[in-house]
C-alpha cells in the first residue's frame, strides 16, 4: 500500500495512525501537565522563602521561574486543548457509548483548569499590582487546582483501566450510569498518587538539571546553587515515596488487570514462586535472555515467595497486550526510578551530614541527566499503563479498534500533528533555553515601566 | 425546562462567554495582523498584548468547558459532530496551539526576527481559528451533521455557503468585539489617540458585519431553509433585538461612551447567538436529534447540573476578580510588589 493510499484510507485502517497521534499528543502534553501540577508550588515556595529571608536571589529565582511557568502553562493549555478535541475526533466510539459514565471528571477538570488559568494570569501579571502577601496567596488556588485537575484526569484514565459505576443491559448498552461512583474505581487513588508524585519528580529533577548544567559550566553563584537545591530537594523527597507507591500500584494492577501485569513481567505461565525478570525479549510465549531474580515477582506482588502469579496464558491470545513494549517500558521506568533514588539518597546523605552539596562534579553530572531521565521514566510508565491495557480502550468492555473513528483521511491528522509538534517543540526549547540563560527579557508591563 | 435543556443551556452559556471573551482575544490578534509594519503597528500590538495577556488563558477555558459538558451530557451527538467535522476542528485546534504558544513565547524572545515570527503566527492563527469555529457552527445549524459516527460528508459539512458565512461572521464579530473592548482599555490608560483608531475600526467593522449579515439572509434562504425559517419565524424577536442592540452600540461608539458600547455590543452578539438554538429548537442536530433524545441518563445530567452550580460558585467570583484586577489602571498598584531587575 502506498503512503497516499494509507493516508486517504478510512475505517479500521485508522487504528494505527489514531493510536500514534494520541500517543504523541498525550506524551507531549503530559510533560507540561507535570509542570502545571508541581511547578506553582515550587515557585511560590521559593518566593515565600525569598520574602521571609529578604533574599533577593531567591526572589529573583522565583521571578525567572514564574516567566518559565507562563511559557510552560501556555504550552500545556494549548496541547491539552488538542487532546480534548482528539478524545472525540479519534475515539468517538468511546465517547458515544461511555461518555455519560466517564466524561464527568473531565467537566470537573474543566473547572479546575479554569481556576488554574485565572490565577496563573493573576500570579504572572500581578507582580506589580498586588502586595507580596496577596501575590503569594494568589498562587494557592493555582496549586490546589493543579492537584485537583490531575486527580480528575487520572480518575478518567483509571476508569478506562477498571470501569465501574454503571450497568450494561442485555444489548450491551449502558444503563444506570453513576458518574460519581465511576470516578472512584480501584485504580483511581494509586494511579493519581503515582502521577502526582511523578509530576514533582519530573518538575524537580528537570528544573534542577538546568542549574546543574550551569554549575558544570562554572556558574556557581547563589542563583545557580538555589536553583539546583530547591527543586532537587523536592524531587529527592518525592522519589522514595514514589518507589513505595509503585509497589501499591503494581498490586492494584495484579488484582484488576492480571494480563497487564503479566505483560509487564513477560510472564506466560501462571507460576507459583515466580521470578522477577529483567530485560529479555518475549518470543513464542517465552521471555528469553532475561535476568531472573528467583521468587522476586511473587515476593513483590504477594509479599510471599510461593505466591501464585497469573500469566498471559490465562487470557485468550487476542486479548493480550504487546508484551515486549510493555515489559521494556516497565523495566526502563523501574531502572530509572531506582537510579533516581540512588541520586536522592546521595544528595540527602551528604546534606544531612555536612549541610552542603556533594563536591564532586559527578554529582552535578548525575543531576544534569536526572531531568531528562525523569521524563523518560514517566513516559515509560505511561506507555506501560496505556499499552498494557491494549487491546482494550475500556478494559474488558470495548476494544480500541471498535472505538476509533472510521472517517476518511483521518491519518492526515497524524502527519499534521507530527509537523505541528516538531515546530512547537523546537520553539519551546529555544524559548526556555533563552530564559535559562538568564537573558531576562522584560515582560510587557515592565517594558511599559522601563520606557 | 427539562434537565437536558438546563445542561445544554449551561453549555450554550459557556459558548456565548467563549464568543464574547475568547472571541475578543482572537479579534485582538486580527488587529495585530492588520496593524501594519513593525514601527507603525508597534503601539497597537502593545495595546493588544497588554489587554489580553493576563486574561486570554482563562477566556480560552470556556471552549474546554463547552466540549466537556457536551461530551458528558450529549455523548452521541458530540461523537457525531466531531467526527463529521473533524477537519475544521483539527485545524481550529492547531490554530489554538499556534495562537497560544506564539503569544506566550513572544514575550520571552528578544530578537526582532523571532518576535516577528511569533507575532505573525499569533496574528494569522487568530484570524483562522474563529473562521473554522464559525464554519463548524454553520455546518451543524444547516443540518449537515447527521447522527452517527462520521456519518456526514467530511468535506461538504463545512465547505458550503452557510459554513462560509458562519466563518466570515465569526471573524468579523471577533474583530468588532476586540475593537470595542480596546477603545475602553486605550482610553483608560490615557492613549486617547489609540482609542480613536480602535473606535474607527469598530465602526467600520460593525458596518461590514451588518452588510455581511444582510447578505447572509439570502445565503441561508437557499442553502439552509430550515435555519432561515427559524430565524425569520420563531427567532425573529432575538434577531431584531440583536439589530437594535447593534445600532445602539454604534450610536454609543459615535458618542464615545465606550463602557456602555461594550455592553450593547455584547448584547448584540449574544442575541444573534441565541437566535441559533431558538430557531432550531427542539433539535440538537437538525433535523434528526432532539435535545431530549440526545441527552445522557438522568443521574449523569443531575451530577452535571450539581457540578455546574458548584463550579459556578467558585468560578464567577474568581473571574470577576481577574477582570477587575486587570481593568484597574496600573497606577493604582500597591507599594512593595515590584519584581527585581
Amino acid at each position: 500500500m502506498t503512503v497516499i493510499e494509507f493516508l486517504a484510507a478510512g475505517g479500521a485502517e485508522n487504528l494505527w495512525s489514531a493510536r500514534t497521534q494520541m500517543a504523541l499528543s498525550l506524551g507531549w502534553h503530559i510533560v507540561f501537565a507535570c509542570f502545571g501540577i508541581a511547578f506553582p508550588a515550587i515557585v511560590v515556595f521559593t518566593e515565600w522563602l525569598g520574602h521571609r529571608r529578604g533574599d533577593a536571589v531567591l526572589t529573583g529565582l522565583a521571578h525567572t521561574w514564574a516567566k518559565a511557568m507562563g511559557v510552560l502553562f501556555a504550552a500545556g493549555a494549548v496541547s491539552g486543548t488538542l487532546l480534548s478535541f482528539e478524545m472525540g475526533i479519534l475515539w468517538p466510539g468511546l465517547m458515544d457509548r461511555f461518555g455519560e459514565v466517564f466524561g464527568f471528571p473531565f467537566v470537573l477538570e474543566g473547572f479546575a483548569f479554569f481556576v488554574e488559568a485565572i490565577f496563573v494570569g493573576v500570579y504572572l501579571f500581578g507582580w506589580d499590582r498586588l502586595s507580596p502577601r496577596a501575590h503569594m496567596l494568589s498562587a494557592l488556588p493555582m496549586v490546589g487546582a493543579g492537584i485537583a485537575g490531575a486527580f480528575f484526569v487520572v480518575s478518567a484514565n483509571a476508569w478506562m483501566n477498571n470501569p465501574t459505576g454503571f450497568r450494561l443491559d442485555a444489548r450491551g448498552e449502558v444503563v444506570d450510569a453513576r458518574p460519581w461512583a465511576a470516578m472512584f474505581g480501584p485504580s483511581t487513588w494509586p494511579q493519581f498518587t503515582h502521577m502526582w508524585l511523578a509530576a514533582f519528580m519530573v518538575t524537580g529533577f528537570l528544573v534542577a538539571s538546568v542549574y546543574a548544567v550551569g554549575m558544570l559550566r562554572g556558574r556557581r553563584d547563589g542563583h545557580h546553587r538555589a536553583g539546583l537545591l530547591i527543586p532537587l530537594t523536592v524531587a529527592a523527597i518525592a522519589t522514595p515515596v514514589q518507589i513505595g507507591v509503585g509497589d501499591w500500584i503494581a498490586n492494584t494492577v495484579a488484582d484488576n488487570q492480571p494480563a497487564k501485569l503479566a505483560a509487564m513481567e513477560g510472564q506466560y505461565e501462571t507460576t507459583a514462586g515466580a521470578g522477577l525478570s529483567i530485560g529479555g525479549i518475549y518470543q513464542d510465549n517465552k521471555l528469553r535472555y532475561a535476568l531472573e531474580i528467583p521468587y522476586g515477582l511473587s515476593l513483590l506482588i504477594h509479599h510471599d515467595p510461593d505466591g501464585v502469579v497469573p500469566g498471559l496464558e490465562e487470557v485468550p491470545a487476542d486479548e493480550r497486550p504487546p508484551v515486549n513494549v510493555v515489559h521494556l517500558a516497565y523495566n526502563v521506568m523501574v531502572a530509572i526510578g531506582l537510579a533516581l533514588l540512588a541520586l536522592a539518597a546521595w544528595f540527602g546523605l551528604v546534606w544531612w551530614r555536612r549541610r552542603r552539596l556533594p563536591r564532586t562534579a559527578w554529582f552535578l553530572r548525575a543531576a544534569a541527566v536526572a531531568g531528562v531521565a525523569a521524563v523518560v521514566a514517566m513516559e515509560a510508565g505511561w506507555i506501560t499503563t496505556e499499552v498494557g491495557r491494549q487491546p482494550w480502550i475500556v478494559h474488558g468492555l470495548m476494544r480500541t479498534e471498535d472505538a476509533v473513528s472510521p472517517a476518511a483521511g483521518l491519518s492526515w491528522g497524524l502527519v499534521a500533528v507530527i509537523a505541528v509538534y516538531t515546530v512547537l517543540t523546537v520553539f519551546t526549547v529555544v524559548v526556555l533555553r533563552g530564559l535559562a540563560r538568564g537573558r531576562d527579557t522584560l515582560a510587557p508591563q515592565e517594558q511599559e515601566a522601563a520606557r | 425546562m427539562t434537565l437536558a435543556e438546563a445542561v445544554l443551556g449551561a453549555a450554550f452559556t459557556g459558548l456565548v462567554a467563549y464568543a464574547l471573551f475568547g472571541g475578543a482575544d482572537f479579534g485582538g490578534g486580527v488587529w495585530d495582523l492588520l496593524a501594519g509594519g513593525t514601527e507603525r503597528g508597534r503601539r497597537t500590538r502593545e495595546r493588544v498584548e497588554r489587554s489580553i495577556g493576563p486574561v486570554w488563558e482563562a477566556n480560552h477555558v470556556w471552549l474546554i468547558f463547552v466540549l466537556v459538558v457536551l461530551w458528558t451530557g450529549f455523548s452521541g451527538v458530540f461523537a457525531a459532530a466531531v467526527t463529521t467535522l473533524y477537519l475544521p476542528l483539527t485545524l481550529a485546534a492547531f490554530g489554538i496551539i499556534a495562537r497560544g504558544a506564539a503569544f506566550a513565547y513572544r514575550k520571552s524572545v528578544d530578537t526582532l526576527g523571532m518576535r516577528r515570527f511569533f507575532g505573525a503566527a499569533f496574528a494569522v492563527s487568530s484570524l483562522l481559528t474563529p473562521f473554522f469555529f464559525g464554519a463548524v457552527v454553520g455546518g451543524v445549524a444547516a443540518g449537515r451533521v447527521p447522527p452517527g459516527i462520521a456519518a456526514g460528508n467530511v468535506i461538504g459539512s463545512w465547505v458550503n455557503p452557510t459554513s462560509f458565512l458562519g466563518g466570515t461572521l465569526a471573524v468579523l464579530v471577533c474583530a468588532y468585539l476586540a475593537a470595542v473592548f480596546l477603545c475602553g482599555d486605550a482610553r483608560r490608560d490615557g492613549e486617547d489617540d489609540l482609542a480613536e483608531v480602535f473606535r474607527r475600526r469598530a465602526l467600520v467593522t460593525a458596518v461590514v458585519t451588518g452588510a455581511v449579515g444582510l447578505a447572509g439572509i439570502a445565503v441561508l434562504r437557499t442553502d439552509a431553509p430550515l435555519l432561515f425559517d427559524g430565524l425569520t419565524g420563531r427567532g425573529l424577536p432575538v434577531v431584531a433585538l440583536s439589530v437594535v442592540a447593534g445600532l445602539t452600540a454604534l450610536w454609543l461608539l459615535m458618542t464615545r461612551r465606550y463602557i456602555a458600547a461594550r455592553l450593547a455590543s455584547a448584547l448584540a452578539v449574544t442575541a444573534i447567538l441565541v437566535g441559533w438554538p431558538v430557531s432550531q429548537y427542539p433539535y440538537l442536530l437538525p433535523p434528526a436529534r432532539t435535545v431530549d433524545e440526545a441527552a445522557a441518563g438522568r443521574p449523569t445530567l443531575l451530577a452535571l447540573l450539581i457540578a455546574l452550580c458548584a463550579g459556578a460558585a467558585i468560578l464567577v467570583p474568581a473571574l470577576v476578580y481577574l477582570y477587575v484586577l486587570f481593568q484597574r489602571t496600573p497606577s493604582e498598584r500597591q507599594e512593595g510588589g515590584h519584581p527585581p531587575g
